[in-house]
C-alpha cells in the first residue's frame, strides 16, 4: 500500500474542497491566461474594455467564482504548508485566523473591483 | 488503515544533496504555489485601480488625461521588468496546473507507476510553453 506523505487528513472536507477548486481552477486559470494574453494583450488593456466582459454575468460569475476559489485553494495551501513545518497550538491558531482575514479582505476588495467594473451586479 | 512515517522535514539543509524527483516534485509546487498566492494579492490590489477610474479619477498618461485603472496597467506593461516577470508568472503558473495535474491524478491512482517520468514531462513541458509563450508576453515592449 502506497504510504502517505499529505499533512491533510484523507477523507475530510478541505482535503476533498482542495481537490475540486484545484480541477476547477486548472481549467479557469488557463482561459484566463488565454483570453488575457493571447486573445487580447495585456499591454491594450483599457477600462472600457474590462467593463464590457465584467458586464456580462456569465463572465463576471465566473471571474467571482475564480476568486473564491483560488483564494480558498492558495490560503488553504499555505496554511497546510505551514503545518507541515510543524506549525501546532496557539501559533496555528493566530496563523489560522490571520489567513481567514487575509483572505476575507481580498475577496472583499475583488468583489469591490469586479462591481466597478460592471457597474454594480451585472442583472443580464 | 495507511500508517504515518516520521521522515523529518523535507527542508532539513541534508536532505538537499540527495536528488530525488519526488522531492523536488514537491518543493516546485510549494514554491510555486508560494509565488501564485502572492501574486493573486498583488494583482486584485493593482486591479483595484478600476474602482476610482469607474468613479472618473484621472491621471497623465503619455501627455494626455487618461482613467487611473487603463493608464496604471498601460504604464506597468511598458516596463520591460514587468513584462519578464510576466514571463516568469506564466512558468510557475503553467507547472502547477501541469504538476497539480500529476497529483489529482495520482490521488486518483493513475500512473502511480510513472510517477517520476510524469514530473520529467510537466517540467519539460512548462519550459515548451513558457519559451513559445515568450514572443506574445514580450510584443510591443520595446
Amino acid at each position: 500500500m502506497a504510504e502517505r506523505y499529505s499533512s491533510f487528513n484523507s477523507g475530510g472536507r478541505m482535503w476533498l474542497l482542495q481537490r475540486v477548486t484545484a480541477a476547477f481552477l486548472i481549467v479557469v486559470l488557463a482561459f484566463h491566461f488565454f483570453l488575457l494574453h493571447f486573445v487580447h494583450h495585456a499591454d491594450e488593456v483599457t477600462l472600457a474594455a474590462s467593463s464590457a466582459r465584467m458586464e456580462q454575468l456569465s463572465y463576471y460569475s465566473l471571474m467571482v467564482l475564480f476568486l473564491v476559489t483560488a483564494t480558498f485553494h492558495g490560503v488553504n495551501g499555505v496554511y497546510n504548508a505551514l503545518i507541515n513545518q510543524g506549525l501546532t497550538g496557539t501559533k496555528r491558531t493566530v496563523v489560522k485566523w490571520t489567513l481567514v482575514a487575509a483572505s476575507v479582505v481580498l475577496l472583499f476588495q475583488g468583489i469591490r473591483t469586479a462591481n466597478a467594473w460592471a457597474g454594480g451586479f451585472p442583472l443580464l | 488503515m495507511s500508517q504515518s512515517y516520521n521522515r523529518g522535514l523535507i527542508e532539513d539543509f541534508s536532505r538537499w544533496r540527495e536528488f530525488q524527483a519526488g522531492m523536488w516534485a514537491w518543493i516546485f509546487h510549494k514554491f510555486t504555489g508560494w509565488v501564485l498566492i502572492g501574486y493573486l494579492f498583488t494583482h486584485i490590489a493593482v486591479l483595484s485601480t478600476a474602482i476610482p477610474a469607474a468613479d472618473g479619477a484621472t491621471m497623465m498618461f503619455q501627455g494626455s488625461e487618461t482613467d487611473v485603472f487603463t493608464g496604471t496597467i498601460v504604464s506597468l506593461e511598458g516596463l520591460l521588468l514587468v513584462r519578464i516577470l510576466e514571463v516568469g508568472l506564466l512558468a510557475v503558473a503553467v507547472f502547477h496546473m501541469l504538476n497539480g495535474t500529476r497529483l489529482l491524478l495520482v490521488d486518483l491512482g493513475v500512473g502511480l507507476e510513472a510517477q517520476d517520468k510524469s514530473f520529467y514531462a510537466s517540467l519539460i513541458l512548462t519550459g515548451a510553453i513558457t519559451v513559445a509563450s515568450v514572443p506574445t508576453f514580450i510584443a510591443g515592449a520595446f
